[in-house]
């Protein structure tokens, strides 16, 4: 039997980071992914925004962590995960939705994000193309990002391997057995493998894996949608975010990666539940739809592939990140909502410190919003 | 100008009249003509420049798999090999990455997307989805058939030579391209089916719907049953200098040469001897385009003798246990580079020979578009597939494919019918591969008249001994798959075995008259030009091999021989049976020329054509244990417009190379859409 410092139970998101910056302070890490290689979970199914643009500050601050690090990372580690600073805009068409974009920009002031509302003709010259037709203006918040998660994951994997972490994929976890102040065994369809810490981070599957230590992880998955075109020469920088309601679909956003293509996905309304990740015939229509209305010129591009990914959704929409009670060492980092890609290093950074130190990086008033045992009942975030 | 003017098949039509520029020029194009062969028939073969290194783009499949083709017209991307010209078109070459235009015209709103019902969706209209069509019309069914080119007949339409099987089931001894024009005017007589055509059925949902485009809108099918014919698309092959402009496929020449009557190549090469390589060279010689020659890496070529034959006779150098090994040129193919290989197919160092060339057609074999099979499967539809997309064979085994999926379909929608015993027998002698070959034995006779028959392979094919009025033709052993025989000594001489053989493995000896000299009449099907009473000619054995001088007696010309020519040479008696053909080649062309100094490098060849990977940096990956192909994706192989279509073969035989276990290997995750498909169309933008 082999022995590990941290166990960690997928390879996405959450798991790749998390290992990485473990094997940086020196610990002996496992990663065991059912699937055969990293990020191939909800991870590549990202469209690859990277926003601090949230209402939850403990979302704001964490992902304000995550752009550190993947803003740094070609720098610090050699890898091109194609991140692009090319900022967040929230466009408003009607009187209430400038009135909510404005009245968050207060806390997110607060919590030091760089953001501001533009009048129309200014956020024009950030969104060239954008439908004029009733545009009140919107937030432009220029440190927002976004990236190629498959890259990032990529990156992520090589450089923890490179520091000694090993990973076993295609290998799923059947038993996990909390041994009494003498690790954590890990019991798989392929081995045994003991721990003194372990880490649940396994995305849609969290409730399963939940039950193999008798939790009952509020985490279900319902699945959205996306698409890519074909590159065409850049001609916008920041990730767009529609937040009207159309018939069928809530909030819309798309940005235009570094090779040009467009990338886009929206939430379905109503929501579709379960883990199912074929198309249906439904999204692409409702998809080129919004991205017309709202892009014009985007009627002469073309589409070319779409797929689904699944948001692992707790009820109030925020992750759980936390250290199971009376357990010797089992942390939780599950539920993302849809938001694992943007959350993953900036909770990575707050797990290592939980697991070397004892405590987050974050404030710990703050941190406690990810917790397992906090009242799931709050009112939901503001800006989803 | 690269248009064909004469062709001893096809009829030459129309003027080029309709007026379009490319790149600021004003050029004219035939009516109904696509955007590629409408430039090559100017001989612009380069249609745009990669973004990522800046590489010529053109041609590869010409069948709107790929995406080696796009062009710009009137600002927007479009597949060049699918798009006919319009009246005033401003085409542009794509040169790196193409600029979106600018849009200041606001939607006027929105329709929804058409959803129709249909008992049978038939996805492609070639000779397995019209058979089943029929079949399924015939018994009372509704059925809509959609296919992406401009007319039905799939690949038939390419077949300018007469196809093999049987009379009584698949139209052999009729050319492919009068089967097509014969099997549209059969579906003209079922109000019952209805045809979409320019029509791309691009993805199928969990919804059980089939996505299709074409010129106008974006609709979505709705049918009780699916029946997958959409044929096959060609392999790929990988060595360096594959992805200049002037590598491509077999099937993409023919679409140029027999389609379109293009001329896009003089000397042209071609590597992989199966029936579609055969063809290729037999139909380029009909085109009056010289063949340098054909290589095939195994010991024997797999198609049909009587194909190998045929072009041996007229002077093409076929070499087995060849491949290519490299091809090079500036901005185009210019030479090709062969090396002979041993028993586990390594190149043999010292046996490289170049060729002077400007076109090499890769003919390794097909394999079946069955994408949305797969999908609709997934999803729980009731789906068959038919033709090439369920098995690879001749179109003459696919015709008979679809009238057997046509029957089971109807009876799966309760129709008091099913499938006899007998077709399925029938359908799997149709797809056999060739059987053994004898050993040809004739022995020379003093006098008389008599067909000589060179046919000692066995393949499935008839017209020989339906068609003689006295029915001294008679098949040795299975009826279909045996070897044809002259069974009676009752010969009028009326020629029509010669004319109709699709192998043209049938000649005429006539030694009844007194003297040294007698004749022998041989069929022939290119430009009649190329000989005329009273030349001398080098008269060959079947396999090509010269056998003596001889003159040309007569040259013959009936209707009944559909526009095969039949040509009697004079011979020395005794060597009338031997004779089979004439060459008609300059042996030059076939000759080496001085390797070039460029050198192949293996790790520097293109396997990903659409975002231009190169197999080194795959090899690299694969080497560090990467088995599940989703992670070679950083690399960008498998994310272009294709899709991974052309590229997923060859990344598995680079595995196959590094010794991994393909059983090991997870492919490319599949996932709509198969072709790309503008944003307005899939809105349902009102226009």
């Amino acid at each position: 039997m082999s022995n590990y410092d941290v166990i960690i139970i997928g390879a996405g998101s959450a798991g790749l980071p998390t290992s990485f910056f473990l094997a940086k302070e020196k610990l002996k890490v496992l990663v065991i992914d059912e699937l055969p290689s990293p990020g191939q979970g909800q991870n590549k199914a990202a469209i690859g925004g990277v926003r601090a643009t949230h209402s939850d500050p403990a979302k704001i601050q964490t992902c304000q962590l995550s752009l550190d690090v993947f803003s740094r990372w070609k720098e610090e580690y050699g890898d091109d995960i194609h991140f692009n600073r090319g900022g967040y805009s929230f466009p408003a068409y009607t009187e209430g939705h400038e009135k909510s974009l404005k009245d968050l920009l207060v806390i997110q002031k607060k919590y030091g994000l760089n953001i501001d509302w533009l009048d129309a003709e200014a956020l024009i010259r950030y969104l060239p193309g954008i439908n004029p037709q009733g545009l009140r203006g919107g937030t432009y918040s220029p440190e927002d990002g976004n990236l190629s998660p498959m890259l990032a994951a990529q990156a992520f994997y090589r450089q923890s391997k490179n520091l000694g972490t090993t990973f076993r994929f295609q290998e799923k976890v059947i038993g996990i057995k909390d041994e009494n102040n003498s690790g954590i065994q890990i019991k798989t369809n392929k081995g045994t493998y003991n721990a003194e810490e372990v880490l649940i981070a396994a995305g849609a599957n969290a409730q399963e894996v939940g039950k193999l230590i008798g939790v009952d992880l509020p985490v279900m998955p319902d699945s959205h949608e996306g698409g890519v075109t074909e590159p065409v020469k850049q001609f916008f920088n920041p990730m767009v975010v529609d937040i009207r309601e159309f018939s069928g679909s809530k909030n819309f956003y798309f940005y235009q990666e570094v090779e040009g293509h467009i990338v886009f996905c929206l939430t379905p309304e109503p929501i579709i539940p379960g883990v199912n990740r074929d198309s249906t015939s439904d999204f692409l229509p409702q998809a080129a739809r919004r991205l017309i209305l709202l892009f014009p010129r985007l009627k002469n591009i073309r589409v070319r592939r779409t797929w689904r990914g699944l948001y692992p959704m707790t009820p109030d929409g925020v992750p759980i990140v936390d250290k199971v009670k009376d357990s010797d060492g089992i942390y939780l980092a599950v539920g993302f909502c849809g938001q694992g890609l943007m959350l993953g290093p900036g909770i990575a950074l707050n797990l290592v410190s939980l697991i070397t130190k004892g405590k987050p990086v974050l404030p710990e008033e703050i941190f406690r919003s990810y917790s397992l045992y906090r009242d799931y009942s709050r009112p939901s975030e503001a800006l989803k | 100008m690269y248009r064909i003017k004469r062709h001893p098949i096809l009829e030459v039509k129309g003027e080029a009249q309709i007026p379009f520029s490319f790149n600021g020029k004003l050029l004219y194009a035939k009516a109904g003509e696509v955007i590629s062969s409408a430039l090559f028939a100017y001989g612009i073969n380069i249609f745009g420049h990669h973004p990522k290194d800046g590489s010529p783009q053109g041609i590869f499949c010409a069948n709107g798999q790929c995406a080696q083709c796009l062009v710009i017209t009137d600002g927007i991307p479009v597949k060049g090999c699918m798009v006919q010209i319009k009246e005033g078109m401003k085409i542009t070459a794509c040169d790196g990455i193409p600029e979106l235009p600018a849009s200041n015209e606001f939607s006027l709103g929105f329709k929804p997307i058409p959803v129709i019902d249909t008992d049978v969706l038939i996805v492609g209209g070639g000779p397995a989805g019209i058979t089943a069509a029929l079949e399924l019309a015939s018994l009372g069914t509704d059925v809509l058939i959609v296919d992406d080119k401009h007319r039905l007949g799939g690949k038939l339409v390419l077949q300018t030579h007469s196809f093999f099987g049987t009379v009584a089931d698949c139209y052999a001894g009729t050319r492919g391209i009068d089967i097509a024009t014969k099997l549209a005017a059969e579906i003209e007589k079922y109000p019952n089916i209805r045809v979409m055509l320019n029509t791309t059925a691009v993805a199928c949902y969990r919804d059980k719907k089939i996505g299709v485009v074409n010129d106008n809108e974006y609709l979505l099918l709705n049918p009780q049953k699916l029946l997958i014919a959409a044929g096959a698309r060609e392999k790929a092959l990988s060595f360096p200098g594959c992805d200049l402009p002037g590598v491509y496929g077999a099937g993409a020449f023919q679409t140029l040469v027999n389609r379109d009557l293009i001329r896009p190549s003089d000397k042209l090469f071609i590597v992989g001897g199966g029936n579609v390589g055969l063809i290729a060279a037999y139909h380029a010689l009909q085109a009056g385009i010289n063949v340098v020659g054909l290589v095939e890496a195994m010991p024997q070529v797999g198609g049909y003798k009587v194909h190998q034959d045929k072009i041996k006779r007229l002077g093409v150098p076929v070499w087995t246990s060849h491949t290519v090994k490299c091809a090079g040129g500036k901005d185009k193919v210019e030479w090709v580079t062969v090396a002979e290989v041993d028993k586990n197919f390594k190149e043999i160092p010292g046996t490289e020979k170049t060729f002077s060339a400007d076109t090499l057609l890769v003919a390794v074999g097909l394999n079946p578009v069955n994408e949305l099979y797969d999908q609709a499967k997934k999803f729980g539809m009731d789906v068959y597939s038919a033709g090439d997309a369920l098995e690879i064979a001749e179109a003459s085994a696919a015709i008979f494919s679809g009238k057997i999926s046509g029957r089971q379909i109807a009876q799966s929608l309760g129709k008091n019918v099913s499938v006899p015993e007998e077709w399925f027998q029938r359908w799997e002698i149709l797809k056999s591969k060739p059987g053994k070959t004898s050993t040809l034995d004739i022995k020379p006779l003093e006098s008389g008249l008599f067909p000589v028959i060179r046919c000692i392979q066995e393949i499935p094919c008839d017209p020989c001994i339906h068609i003689c009025p006295k029915d001294m033709i008679a098949m040795i052993g299975d009826p279909i798959f045996g070897l044809p025989d002259v069974v009676k000594d009752e010969c009028t001489g009326c020629t029509l075995c010669v004319a109709v053989c699709p192998g043209l493995a049938i000649t005429l000896a006539d030694i009844r008259k007194e003297g040294p000299e007698g004749l022998v009449t041989i069929p022939f099907e290119l430009l009649e030009l190329n000989v005329k009473i009273g030349d001398e000619v080098d008269a060959v054995d079947m396999d090509g091999n010269f056998v003596t001088q001889a003159k040309v007696e007569k040259i013959t010309k009936r209707k009944v021989y559909d526009r095969t020519i039949l040509v009697t040479l004079k011979v020395p008696k005794e060597k009338a049976v031997q004779i089979t053909g004439f060459k008609i080649q300059n042996p030059q062309i076939s000759e080496p020329i001085d390797a070039p100094a460029t050198s192949c490098i293996d790790d520097e060849t293109i396997i990903c054509r659409c975002e231009r990977v190169k197999a080194g940096e795959i090899r690299k990956m694969i080497r560090q244990g990467v088995i599940d192909m989703n992670q070679l994706k950083i690399l960008r192989c498998g994310m272009g417009a294709c899709g991974g279509k052309t590229c997923q073969s060859l990344i598995m035989r680079i595995y196959q190379q590094e010794g991994v276990d393909l059983c090991d290997i997870i492919p490319f995750t599949l996932r709509p859409l198969v072709a790309e498909v503008k944003l307005d169309m899939l809105s349902g933008e009102v226009k």
